[in-house]
């Protein structure tokens, strides 16, 4: 079952990322992105990072996403025009995809530490809230602070930035 | 099993093609707005080769890498689309070719 799974996941993601910078409608691009974070929270748990998988949800598919729409939203972007025939896109998408098959299938197996598997459930642990709040508050807790800081920071310069300027 | 078994490749293949998509994205795409979205695919990549290796290492140390990685995006979005919105008050464009002066 699991090989079933992985490559469910794996060309859900690359189709719905593939998507997000084909289309031209950005609504569409958002919902593709929606798409591509939710299958990469579900990689997440096929790798038993399951605290990461619901961070994954809660703040890219949740937060990150809602701003991308209101900005959407707020500044009625419109569908890009059209630039390049249609024949380089498709000769591009053949031979940059040519490559990174090739190069995937061939090259990466050249690398011994690549062949390694590991069954679900066969992982040392680690991906629960508890164990990694235990590393987040011993080993790395002035990071953790600092990741503190580097929030409210950006909180105030957001507000600063969008806020009108009361002379003009 | 039908598709054999899934190694540490696997998952490094499947993150770095996401990687080269999003760059592709952030190199073809005009729009301000699915440049950032294509930033994002960028992190996601990177994220899933960290949990990956880690995971088949056995190490917890890049899970807490990718936590910390979420959190500077989550600063990252909110601030690019900031910028986004204060540059389309003054140009009325997000198209990134209609912003090539320095100043205004």
């Amino acid at each position: 079952m699991e090989p079933l799974f992985f490559w469910i996941l794996a060309v859900g993601l690359v189709v719905s990322a593939s998507a997000l910078v084909a289309f031209r409608n950005p609504v569409t691009n958002a919902v593709c992105l929606v798409v591509a974070l939710v299958i990469q929270a579900a990689l997440f748990i096929t790798l038993e990072a399951f605290f990461l998988a619901a961070v994954q949800v809660i703040v890219y598919a949740g937060a990150v996403m809602v701003l991308f729409l209101f900005v959407i939203m707020l500044l009625d972007v419109k569908e890009e025009a059209r630039r390049t025939p249609p024949w380089v896109k498709i000769v591009g998408v053949l031979g940059v995809g040519g490559v990174a098959v090739l190069g995937l299938t061939k090259i990466v197996p050249l690398f011994p530490f690549t062949q390694k598997t590991l069954h679900w459930g066969q992982g040392k642990g680690g991906g629960s809230a508890a164990e990694l709040g235990k590393l987040l508050f011993t080993s790395y807790s002035p990071l953790f602070l600092a990741t503190g800081v580097l929030l409210l920071v950006a909180t105030v310069g957001v507000v600063v930035l969008c806020r009108k300027d009361p002379e003009s | 099993m039908i598709f054999g078994e899934i190694t540490l490749g696997h998952y490094l293949a499947l993150s770095s093609l996401l990687f080269l998509i999003g760059l592709a994205g952030v190199i073809l795409r005009r729009s301000l707005l699915i440049i950032m979205m294509s930033l994002e695919l960028l992190l996601n990549a990177a994220n899933l080769a960290l949990v990956a290796v880690g995971r088949f290492q056995g190490l917890p140390d890049p899970q807490v890498a990718v936590f910390f990685v979420i959190t500077v995006a989550a600063a990252e979005v909110a601030l690019g689309l900031a910028i986004l919105v204060a540059i389309f008050r003054i140009k009325k464009t997000t198209a990134a070719d209609q912003l090539a002066t320095l100043r205004f």
